[in-house]
């Protein structure tokens, strides 16, 4: 239980990597734009890759009538988020200890990975939301407005995850740093969970 | 009459000669010009390896072209009013152009050197100097804008100048001779009694800043060309006169009478060290002093009274007359500070001195004489060698660091390289036409880039197709890599290219600035955002505290003001993007437009003569809906008393 506590322990506070590093990256390239419009999100708020692409991506925005990026307090997700991983991460390190000094199964470090994997799967789901929102609730009054084939507005929804063409930007959305720590931290986990189930195993027998 | 005859054979023989060169060099331009144009392509997006900054002469702006391309990448106003900037008349830099005289538009830009520090370029700054109102100027390479302006008092026509190799004095020489102070006297007594004034000024090493040191009050010749001394000889300086004979009248035929001519070794060192010991007197003087705050996009006029000036004979082993045939103009100094090449305009040769035969001849004060009390040194024993029958009227020299020299022949037309070390010449190519200064980058520093030169011509002709009796001038960019030189390209040049200074981009272009910060924007009348946008009345005077943005004004309805009014505009551009101005203008506005970095403001005067309603809009197409970016002001009659109201979208 000596390794698979600490892996435990390890896994669960590499999360707290996402307090000091962007979790996700969404960055818009034009011809007009060779050095690209980024945005870092983070757990607790947006911020612009350089400091004025905040204001420039909503200038550019403003034609299509689409909203201006969320300041922190305009998203509820950006107080609730650092509570969720302070208190997963808290969690984790604590069912490591317990684990460690023989008091819990490691069945305890596969619940917690679960839990985490619901809560990401969530996460991801209001992301994916607000990008929805985003990129379709549109201005009434939008300078530019534009329709698909079947004569409905186009989404300005920047992807999720990967690559995409909107208009004349090309939009890239992939994970950050902080991201692939927490993925590094929950596989983490997941090993604890196994390599524990083994000794608790042998131990047995 | 020997003389003349060798000299009329040799014209004869030399123009021979280029109409040979010339024929030949055109001949081969077919199969040449597939392998020229791959050499100075600079591919769409691709940037140049060299900013070279041109002097436009006679239209008092710099302009910055890339290197090997030949690509206009901006011209910068500095001694001229500027309409496509609004520059010199536009409320934040119209003091730029004050002197003693009062605002003086127009000044004739000549030449231009770049800032050094241990004789090497460091691309902080560019300064030059205006010929007419004598004035120097400073532009800073991080906004690529006329930063500083500075008047030379009891000067006139300041042509000779030069910057220390650590940028320690910019050095402004008169090119006429004047009464010194200015007084009403008859101009037939002028011999003797005129001066030749040498200005240094001392500049500031963090910020670039200029102010008048001393003046060296020279005999009445008049100064062309200055170079500092570098390497072995730094702390000196040198300059060429003219005009020893100090005629006042038919110049071309009176002051080229003498066989020699002087070029002036000035130990500066030794003048500043005389001053700092409290020497030098006084001289009554009245000159402006202007300065431009980048963060506020203001300028500011000082004007400045009296001058320390030094006699020279005061300081005995300051100053010295180097003997140099006939009417010099260039005095170029090489890499190692050894070499000090005359250029003798009329004469047949190539004179180069020696700058420790020199420092000798001092030691042994074995002098031909004085002129004026001051020491002329002996021709024989200061001559580091001479080149035999290089071309006709050589003006400008500079070097490739690897121990060639390369010459500018404004009679012959033409560019001859020629050894350093054996004094032979090497190549010469002809240059199209009636070549003045030539530039290598770094060409005038201890460490030359010698991989380009240009040439600067005065004479376009046939270049380029025919534009009715005026063509612009033209630079002509070689290859100087191999033993002989090659003609890559040649392009247009905006006034005259009088001279020229070049540095490798990457010395300067991580410093250029993106855009102005709006949270660093001292304007006095600057708005953060648009809700701070405002009309204020104060008496006859209105101002409006106005904002741009893609696509709009704010406010941009305007109404209460009445004829005789004097409308301020102080416009912000809220824009935090790179390379995202936006214009303003005002129809009836006796001015140029307003040109508005993101991030900063200027201030435009309008007095609206007329009742009625007129538009204002944005002149830099900035955006999709640029032709939206505008607005009305209503004008009321002078006595009316419509209320002073603005709005933006209503409300
Ligand atoms: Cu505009």
């Amino acid at each position: 239980m000596k390794l698979s506590g600490t892996l435990m322990i390890l896994g669960s506070a590499l999360l707290l990597g996402l307090f000091y590093f962007p979790l996700w990256n969404i960055t818009l390239g034009a011809p007009q734009y060779p050095e690209p419009l980024g945005m870092d999100i983070y757990i607790s708020g947006i911020q612009g890759e350089e400091e004025f692409d905040i204001q420039n991506i909503d200038g550019v925005n403003h034609y299509i009538g689409m909203k201006k990026i969320p300041k922190p307090e305009e998203m509820w997700e950006f107080n609730i988020f650092p509570v969720v991983i302070g208190g997963m991460a808290g969690l984790g390190i604590l069912l490591g200890f317990l684990g460690l000094f023989k008091f819990i199964s490691p069945n305890w470090f596969l619940g917690w990975f679960v839990l985490m994997m619901i809560l990401g799967v969530l996460g991801m789901y209001d992301f994916n939301s607000w990008l929805i929102d985003y990129g379709t609730d549109l201005d009434p009054k939008a300078i530019i407005k534009l329709t698909d084939d079947a004569g409905n507005p186009i989404s300005y929804k920047p992807p999720l995850f990967g690559t995409q063409q909107i208009l004349n930007f090309t939009a890239h959305s992939y994970p950050r740093l902080g991201a692939w720590l927490m993925f590094a931290g929950m596989f983490l986990t997941l090993i604890a969970w196994w390599v524990g189930r083994r000794s608790h195993k042998t131990q047995n027998i | 009459m020997k003389k003349i005859n060798s000299i009329l054979s040799l014209l004869i023989l030399s123009v021979l000669m280029i109409g040979c060169g010339g024929d030949d060099d055109r001949k081969k331009s077919g199969a040449m010009a597939t392998n020229a144009a791959e050499r100075v392509y600079v591919a769409p997006g691709e940037h140049d390896e060299f900013y070279g900054f041109f002097s436009g002469g006679f239209s008092g702006q710099m302009s910055v072209y890339g290197l090997p391309s030949g690509r206009l990448l901006k011209v910068i106003p500095v001694f001229s009013q500027d309409a496509e900037k609004g520059y010199g008349y536009n409320e934040g830099t119209k003091a730029m152009l004050n002197t003693s005289y009062g605002f003086i538009p127009w000044g004739d830009l000549h030449h231009v050197d770049i800032s050094q520090t241990n004789g090497e370029l460091d691309g902080r700054w560019v300064f030059t100097h205006e010929n007419n109102t004598p004035r120097v100027a400073r532009i800073d390479l991080n906004t690529f804008e006329t930063g500083e302006i500075l008047e030379i008092p009891n000067s006139a026509g300041n042509h000779s100048f030069a910057i220390t190799e650590n940028t320690e004095y910019l050095i402004a020489g008169t090119r006429f001779a004047i009464p010194s102070p200015q007084r009403d006297m008859s101009i037939e007594e002028m011999k003797g009694n005129f001066k030749g004034p040498l200005t240094f000024v001392k500049v500031d090493q963090e910020t670039g800043g200029m102010e008048l040191a001393f003046q060296v009050i020279m005999p009445g010749f008049n100064f062309d060309l200055a170079h500092p001394g570098r390497n072995a000889s730094h702390g000196w300086m040198f300059a060429t006169t003219y005009n020893s004979e100090e005629a006042n009248t038919l110049l071309e035929v009176n002051a080229s009478q003498n066989d020699k001519d002087f070029i002036v070794a000035l130990n500066w060192k030794k003048i500043e060290e005389y001053i700092n010991n409290g020497g030098g007197t006084m001289m009554d003087a009245e000159y402006a002093h202007n300065v431009y705050d980048h963060n506020s996009s203001t300028a500011t006029s000082t004007m400045k009274k009296g001058v320390k000036t030094v006699d020279p004979k005061d300081i005995p082993g300051a100053v010295f007359f180097m003997p140099i045939p006939k009417s010099p103009h260039g005095c170029d100094v090489d890499p190692t500070g050894e070499y000090i090449v005359g250029s003798g305009k009329l004469a047949a040769e190539l004179t180069v001195f020696s700058f420790s035969k020199m420092i000798k001849a001092i030691e042994d004060k074995n002098y031909d004489g004085d002129a004026y009390g001051i020491p002329i040194l002996k021709y024989e024993d200061i001559l580091g060698g001479i080149v035999k029958q290089p071309g006709l009227g050589p003006l400008h020299t500079e070097f490739d660091g690897k121990g060639n020299a390369y010459t500018t022949f404004f009679i012959s037309s033409e560019v001859v390289k020629w050894s350093l070390t054996d004094y032979q010449v090497i190549d010469r190519k002809p240059t199209y036409y009636s070549v003045g200064h030539l530039m290598i980058p770094g060409g005038n520093s201890r460490k030359p880039f010698g991989k380009y030169l240009v040439a600067m011509n005065k004479i376009t002709k046939d270049r380029y197709l025919p534009t009715g009796p005026e063509m612009n001038h033209s630079a002509q960019l070689y290859d100087i890599t191999g033993d002989k030189m090659e003609l890559l390209l040649d392009f247009p040049t905006i006034g005259e290219p009088h001279y020229a200074a070049g540095i490798p981009a990457d010395l300067v272009k991580q410093n250029s600035k993106k855009i102005y910060r709006l949270d660093e924007n001292t304007h006095e009348h600057s708005v953060r955002n648009e809700s701070e946008t405002r009309v204020e009345r104060k008496g006859n005077e209105v101002h409006v505290y106005m904002t741009m943005v893609r696509s709009h004004f704010s406010p941009d309805n305007i109404e209460g003001i009445k004829v005789g009014d004097k409308v301020y505009f102080h416009v912000t551009n809220l824009e935090q993007d790179f390379d995202v101005p936006h214009g303003f203008a005002m129809i009836g506005a006796n001015t140029a437009e307003l040109l508005i970095m993101p991030g900063a403001t200027k201030t435009m005067l309008w007095e609206p003569k007329r009742v009625g309603v007129y538009p204002l809009y944005c002149t830099d197409f900035c955006s999709a809906l640029h032709q939206e970016m505008q607005g009305y002001v209503r004008v009321s009659a002078a006595g009316a008393n419509t209320p002073l109201k603005w709005s933006l979208d209503g409300d």
